[in-house]
């Protein structure tokens, strides 16, 4: 009999099946993942958890009959007899005796997704158009590689089996006598008399003396693993979120453009391993702010939304040269801006901005009723207006929390030329 | 008597592997020298509940082939395991030589014990006597095969691609219950030279293949009337019911690697296919086997009281039946009626009354119970097991009775027989079909190729009087998967007994799996 204790021995040994099982009920599991995002609160989603989905898209067929069979034994009856008749039970109805074997009837079944699946899922097939420059000009040194082998580095490097290997061929090129052949040697010289003796106790002498000469392991055996830093190119984005907390935000609008900014936070963040954002909040005048802030703090008071632009493009000047960055913005506002600010914003946007910019995102929040009389508002006309005029800029309108996501995704959404250059 | 404490085999819950040792072998001095068992040699593997999730998903077996399915069944069983609505097994067994028992981490020293007398003897002598295990599993080699069917397949999703792999085991699987041959003829698995054989597939047709063959032109083509239905079944091997061995072998476009992977499907369902026959059987001898092992343990003060009261705890939860109007009732326990039978041939064996004596004259009163278990355990399997052995007094004790449901009856289900004496016979009879896999199974066999036309090939599901159609939409589903690997048409015809069609399902092939 063996006793063999497994409980130390690698686990997720189901994983690669789970990876498997993944793929396959993809269309599914996105499916759930959406709907079970849109019931949950965006920072919940973020947590990732459990979906539920039909087991029906992931059926596994065999022949089976339709029907139960018609005849059947039973145990435990109590007050039968022969002959007697029981009332069928209703069709579909519960309490029917089923079958003994297989009873695999659940039709749909809660999975739990890790918070990476569940993001990876989320966040499918979204991504930032237009990433076009690509900069080779600050690499990361993150990239390391193995290189081979070296005869000096850190003893932490030591190749064991390729040190002992090189050890091995030495000894046995230089014939290094083994423990066991002196050992033999000596027991039969304990036994051996005479010449014999002195003989073999010369012998002896003899591979001893070569055994000292010869080490078992020398320095020059000895090797190391190389590894070699990569360079690896960047591209170099950045995203300014700009957010408007003036007075004439209500809370309900400052919450839908904050859930917005707390997806894209996460889209960008876990999607690109390179991204700046840069945090800009502004009521009659702007601020750069760092996260906490940006999604906590509160803020109060008029409405300039020039200036808003007007950080975002000194902070470009002084940071992100255009010709390394690819330069992004999304802006949520409740589109009120006085009339005055117009002229001043649509330059600002035309010369400055857009030029730089690969994508500029307008995001307009609005009361969760929205009257139908309520006429445009003035940021939405003015931004209606440049784009007429041949301006890229995308604008969208949001009024209810469960619209942020659709609208999230209609933003960044993988476009279909972009998905041909990537294929 | 000897001395009580000093034997103990253990005193607390706590256990290491040096008791795991002592367990076994005091379950052994008494499996060979007092039971008579003839056992595999035995390996005990300590494992987690992890672990023991993993295992359950790739059908018990330390390793298998990766499949989507497995990822499937993984999560189902780990969602229920987490929110506390099934409970793990204590152990596992694996028909091998040395024969694997996987022994939970949690479990106390007592149920070690009971796991390790019920697994590691009970079972492990079964799978080692038994006939429909001798007749078709290789346990020697069935590790080493799966080790094989492992590798094999991620070479080819390597070579081909998963896609391509997936779908052919997808199809596979589909067939998988009708991949097996039921009827003895063919030869007895021998599994470790399949590898070889495989090898040796392989290396002949690369060494056959010459290009210039393509070349040649052919003579006058034969005309249809020459090959004669008969004959071309003939040829076919047809009718056939091991669907998957057929494709194997005859579907025209299938690459070589997609015939091995159905191969490696079937011999795999092939080896499963014995437990399924048995199950009454087996886990009947297991916990029989169990009891009398940790009776005899207590009798002789190896452990105490506590530990035996502790025993037959676990061993009265194993065993019980709900009576079929019990909201617990989800058919026949297999422990719980196999362990009764086991119980009552004993019984039979030693205190026989006159009506076992009449039932069974054979074995009434033999005296020896051990030797007539020994040899119910090589020589049956559950229908026969069944259809032999339940006594009456066991169906007066259980209470069964019988319905029979007939559409045509307007006042409902009519209760045909019960616990009297002129049920017993019909119980026994009904109660038996039902472990028949004969009756069970759908009874689908491949019956003709149209060879001279384009191809389709045709199944016949031969329906049993009383038993149902199939199910359309799971049939059609299947059909589809046959289609594709078969590349032209298919069509199942379900007949009755006079051959009269009930139904036809068709289905063609839509993506081209074979050219994949």
């Amino acid at each position: 009999m063996q006793i063999v204790d497994r409980r130390l021995n690698p686990g997720g040994k189901s994983l690669e099946n789970r990876q498997k099982f993944l793929r396959r009920a993809k269309a599914l599991m996105q499916r759930a993942v959406k709907k079970s995002s849109e019931s949950k609160d965006i920072r919940d989603v973020l947590e990732g958890g459990e979906v539920s989905i039909p087991l029906d898209g992931l059926n596994e067929p065999s022949f089976q009959r339709g029907s139960r069979s018609r005849d059947m034994v039973l145990p435990g009856n109590k007050q039968f007899s022969e002959g007697d008749h029981i009332p069928r039970p209703p069709e579909d109805g519960g309490g029917r005796p089923s079958s003994p074997g297989e009873g695999d009837s659940e039709d749909a079944f809660r999975f739990v997704l890790t918070r990476e699946e569940f993001l990876d899922f989320f966040l499918d097939d979204l991504e930032l158009p237009d990433l076009a420059k690509r900069s080779l000009t600050e690499t990361v040194a993150e990239g390391i590689r193995r290189a081979g082998y070296t005869t000096t580095g850190s003893p932490a490097n030591i190749s064991v089996g390729r040190t002992v290997r090189l050890a091995m061929t030495r000894r046995i090129a230089l014939g290094r006598p083994r423990a066991n052949e002196i050992e033999a040697l000596e027991a039969e010289m304990a036994e051996a008399e005479g010449e014999r003796r002195d003989e073999l106790a010369k012998q002896i002498e003899a591979l001893k003396s070569k055994l000292r000469r010869i080490p078992y392991l020398d320095p020059i055996d000895i090797r190391y693993r190389r590894f070699e830093p990569e360079p690896r190119p960047v591209t170099q984005a950045v995203m300014f979120c700009m957010m408007d907390v003036s007075g004439s935000m209500s809370e309900h609008m400052k919450d839908l453009a904050k859930r917005f900014y707390m997806l894209l936070y996460v889209f960008l963040t876990r999607r690109y391993k390179r991204v700046d954002i840069v945090f800009i909040r502004h009521t009659d005048r702007a601020e750069e702010v760092d996260e906490e802030t940006f999604f906590r703090g509160p803020a109060s008071g008029g409405t300039l939304v020039s200036s808003a632009l007007e950080t975002m493009v000194d902070i470009v000047k002084a940071r992100y040269r255009p010709s390394e960055w690819n330069i992004y913005a999304a802006q949520a506002s409740d589109g009120d801006n006085p009339h005055s600010d117009g002229e001043r914003t649509a330059s600002l946007l035309t010369q400055s901005i857009l030029p730089v910019t690969q994508y500029f995102a307008y995001l307009e929040v609005g009361e969760e009723v929205e009257s139908f009389a309520m006429p445009n508002s003035t940021l939405w006309t003015l931004y209606e207006q440049l784009q007429a005029q041949g301006n890229e800029l995308s604008i969208r309108k949001v009024n209810n929390r469960n619209e942020i996501y659709p609208i999230f995704r209609d933003l960044f959404q993988r476009r279909a030329d972009a998905q041909k250059v990537s294929a | 008597m000897s001395s009580h404490t000093g034997d103990r085999l253990f005193e607390s819950a706590d256990w290491d592997f040096s008791t795991l040792q002592r367990i076994h072998d005091a379950c052994e001095v008494i499996a060979r020298d007092e039971l008579g068992l003839d056992t595999y040699p035995n390996q005990i593997e300590v494992i987690t509940a992890e672990q023991m999730l993993d295992a359950y998903a790739s059908g018990g077996m330390p390793l298998f082939y990766r499949h989507w399915s497995f990822g499937k069944h993984f999560a189902t069983h780990e969602a229920f395991y987490r929110k506390g609505w099934r409970g793990l097994a204590y152990e596992i067994v694996i028909n091998s030589s040395p024969c694997i028992s996987y022994l939970m981490e949690e479990n106390t020293a007592t149920m070690q014990a009971l796991v390790i007398a019920h697994a590691a003897f009970g079972h492990n002598h079964f799978f080692k006597n038994n006939y429909v295990f001798k007749q078709w599993t290789d346990a020697e080699g069935i590790l080493e095969y799966l080790r094989f069917a492992k590798a094999y397949v991620s070479s080819c999703e390597e070579r081909y691609g998963t896609i391509a792999v997936e779908r052919t085991l997808d199809a596979a699987h589909a067939l998988m219950s009708h991949g097996i041959f039921r009827y003895p003829g063919h030869r007895r698995q021998d599994l470790r030279t399949e590898e070889r054989r495989q090898r040796e597939r392989r290396v002949h047709e690369e060494r056959v293949f010459n290009d210039l063959w393509r070349t040649v032109p052919s003579g006058p083509r034969k005309t249809p009337s020459e090959l004669t239905v008969e004959r071309r079944r003939g040829l076919l091997g047809l009718p056939q019911e091991n669907i998957l061995y057929f494709l194997e072998k005859s579907a025209p476009r299938l690459q070589s690697w997609q015939r091995e992977l159905l191969r490696i499907v079937r011999l795999i369902g092939q080896y499963f296919y014995p437990q399924r026959m048995t199950k009454v059987m087996n886990e009947g001898t297991a916990t029989y086997v169990h009891h009398r092992i940790m009776t005899i343990l207590h009798e002789r003060g190896r452990i105490t009281d506590g530990n035996y009261l502790e025993f037959l705890q676990s061993h009265t939860n194993v065993v019980f039946q709900p009576g079929f109007d019990d909201k617990r009732y989800s058919g026949f326990n297999p422990y719980a009626l196999g362990y009764a039978m086991m119980r009552d041939i004993e019984r039979i064996v030693t205190e026989p009354t006159d009506e076992d004596r009449e039932w069974f004259p054979d074995i009434a009163g033999r005296g020896d119970s051990m030797a007539v278990l020994r040899d119910v355990i090589a020589n049956y399997r559950d229908e026969s097991f069944i259809g032999q052995f339940l006594s009456p007094a066991l169906i007066r004790h259980l209470r069964l009775f019988h319905l029979h449901d007939d559409p045509a009856d307007t006042a409902g289900i009519r209760v045909d027989s019960i616990h009297n004496e002129r049920g017993y016979r019909k119980i026994r009879r009904e109660l038996a079909q039902e472990y028949d896999a004969g009756v069970t199974d759908a009874n689908i066999e491949i019956i003709d190729v149209d060879l001279a036309g384009d191809r389709r090939l045709s199944l016949s599901h031969a329906v049993r009087p009383g038993a149902g159609l199939l199910d359309p939409t799971q049939t059609q589903r299947v059909l589809q998967h046959l289609a594709e690997l078969w590349s032209y048409d298919v069509i199942l015809t379900e007949t009755d007994g006079s051959g009269t069609i009930l139904k036809e399902h068709v289905a063609k092939p839509q993506t081209n799996l074979a050219a994949a």
